[in-house]
């Protein structure tokens, strides 16, 4: 197996804070990898790094087996497709513009773009099912549409990696099963690595191989989401007690809130 | 289909055209139209015909008219040109080298040139362009921090940076008793009429190169307002392009400056028109700002000198006049 990316013993510090402490883990190229962790544990840091928004401090990164530094900021956009939470809507593009601004890493300066791109564009617009809305703009659409096609934008990046900060944040139940279904999909149709950061922990597990649980900038747990998520690592991460059980469709672990009043003390 | 390759060039080439016949018929109409002589002959017969034509009334269009309208065409694309890359690079819609306060700075540069007896160029230009550059990253400092505030405060670092600017520029009239003073008095409303042939030549070889590679960078300037973070993800150096840019225009806004002195609001209402027909690509918005706010200009300065009965009005209270209205409609519309 070849590696997507590699991190070898990376620190990272905001001033004198220490976000990131001794990182070292790999994904491994097809992964669906979701990192998970409270707030404030690093995730958002983490993923700046390995899209090259921060520059490193200590450590190695590699991209598939070169060094991250070895990278100009063209060749990375080839590699690697950042889908943030949300842009902002202040200068409206339209759905076709945004999504062939994904090309620019393979245009000239002036991002002139030729047939092929548009094909490509259209396609990826076709994957993520919002083709009818190519002419609206973006400042017109709902916040599920509008995430969608940031992925459209990524998938027309054609990158072998794509990284997501916690793309469901802001949506509605089957907005989310949606955005999830269509990473997989990318995952398994076009062999695409997912790095992907996930505040529910719930959907991580359904749809993670491999989960990453940073506690504090460090790793607290890492590997399948049956050894990451069990009592003891959401116990001592979180600081709360959850009921760990198995959801009914597909046999993955499941993980409850359990309200203070149902705790009896141990004492 | 707006977006194959063909289409894009296409339409840049369309825009550009039908904006250019404007301007031409704009340019036209100021150097028919004046005190002397109304009438598009006698501007042929100067042109074309000098045997018919009234030797006056020829050195009045070719001498003042034709230099007048040229500057105003230069200044209207440079400031247009201006308030676009500010309102891309700052993100927000109402950014303007007059509002936030950069022509002031070039203008206290450009006095205080004046004032020391230099020569127009390159002495006052230079001195210029070092008043824009400085109120320039003046503003990039107060605007950079992470206040979520940080449209607001940006607008409100202008008004205050140019309230300052006022200050300083009224400060040093004040210290002056001089017949320099009238050479100063016109940099406050923003005036066109001292226009003359080879300043103007020499203004447009500032500002053509400045123009061109605006252009060159307006598809990054396309990515620059999905983000810094997406732009770094997508192949773009942030850092690299949004100096670039924002040196090159503060040197064509100083540039201007030292021309005409202050001339406001024309960085917002030509981009900000051309935004709602056009749409938000920069790789049309550029040339089109250019050829538009190059006409808008040329309109304004017409109205200046022929509004009042005797005499005229600096442009700039014309522009004034337009913007200022438009501006706060602007920022009614940018809170709700």
């Amino acid at each position: 197996m070849t590696s997507a990316i590699k991190i070898k013993n990376l620190d990272y510090y905001y001033d004198n804070y220490h976000v990131l402490k001794n990182i070292d883990f790999t994904v491994q190229k097809g992964d669906f990898f979701i990192i998970i962790g409270p707030n404030g544990s690093g995730k958002t840091t983490l993923i700046k790094i390995i899209a090259g928004i921060f520059k490193q401090q200590k450590g190695n990164i590699f991209v598939f087996d070169k060094s991250l530094k070895s990278y100009s900021r063209k060749k990375l956009a080839k590699k690697i497709a950042l889908v943030p939470q949300m842009v902002s809507a202040d200068f409206p593009f339209t759905v076709m513009e945004l999504v062939l601004m994904g090309r620019s890493p393979y245009l000239g300066l002036l991002g002139l773009d030729k047939q092929e791109d548009l094909k490509i564009a259209k396609q990826a617009l076709f994957f993520t099912g919002v083709e009818e809305l190519m002419n609206r703009r973006m400042d017109h659409l709902s916040g599920g549409e509008r995430q969608r096609i940031l992925i459209a934008k990524a998938i027309c990046q054609e990158t072998e990696i794509i990284l997501l900060d916690e793309p469901t944040a802001a949506l509605d139940l089957a907005h989310q099963i949606r955005i999830m279904d269509l990473m997989e999909q990318l995952q398994q149709k076009k062999n695409v690595t997912i790095i992907m950061i996930s505040h529910d922990i719930n959907l991580a597990a359904m749809y993670g191989n491999r989960l990453l649980l940073l506690d504090n900038g460090k790793i607290a747990s890492i590997g399948s989401p049956a050894d990451v998520l069990t009592f003891k690592n959401l116990e001592k991460t979180y600081g709360c007690k959850v009921l760990i059980d198995k959801n009914p469709v597909g046999q993955y672990p499941r993980v409850n809130l359990v309200p203070q009043k149902f705790i009896k003390e141990s004492k | 289909m707006p977006l194959t390759r063909s289409s894009i060039i296409k339409r840049i080439m369309f825009v550009s055209l039908i904006l250019f016949i404007i301007l031409i018929i704009v340019i036209l109409a100021a150097l028919a139209i004046g005190s002397t002589s109304t009438g598009i002959k006698p501007v042929y017969q100067a042109f074309f015909a000098h045997e018919d034509a009234d030797a006056m009334t020829s050195a009045i269009i070719l001498h003042l008219r034709l230099p007048r309208a040229l500057l105003a065409a230069l200044v209207g694309a440079a400031l247009s040109l201006g308030g676009l890359v500010f309102q891309a690079i700052l993100r927000n819609p109402l950014a303007e080298p007059y509002i936030l306060g950069i022509s002031g700075g070039s203008a206290i540069g450009a006095i205080l040139g004046i004032l020391m007896g230099m020569s127009r160029f390159p002495g006052v230009s230079l001195l210029s362009f070092t008043g824009g550059i400085i109120i320039l990253f003046l503003i990039v400092i107060i605007s950079s921090g992470h206040s979520i505030l940080k449209k607001d405060s940006l607008l409100l670092a202008g008004v205050m940076v140019n309230s300052f600017c006022s200050a300083v520029i009224m400060f040093l009239i004040s210290m002056t008793q001089d017949s320099r003073l009238h050479n100063i008095m016109f940099w406050l409303m923003g005036d066109l009429s001292l226009a003359d042939i080879n300043q103007t030549g020499i203004l447009a070889a500032i500002l053509f190169p400045c123009f061109i590679l605006i252009f060159l960078l307006s598809n990054s300037m396309n990515i620059l307002l999905l983000g810094k973070e997406m732009a770094l993800t997508m192949g773009i150096s942030v850092k690299a392009i949004t100096l670039t840019l924002l040196i090159t225009t503060s040197l064509m806004v100083s540039a201007t400056v030292s021309n005409c002195g202050l001339v406001g609001f024309v960085g917002l209402v030509i981009p900000h028109i051309l935004r709602l027909g056009l749409g938000s690509d920069h790789r049309v918005l550029v040339p089109a700002c250019i050829l538009g706010g190059g006409a808008y200009m040329v309109i304004c300065d017409l109205m200046a000198r022929t509004l009042p009965e005797q005499g005229e009005m600096p442009a700039g209270v014309i522009t004034a006049m337009i913007g200022a209205p438009l501006f706060i409609l602007l920022l009614k519309k940018s809170k709700a």
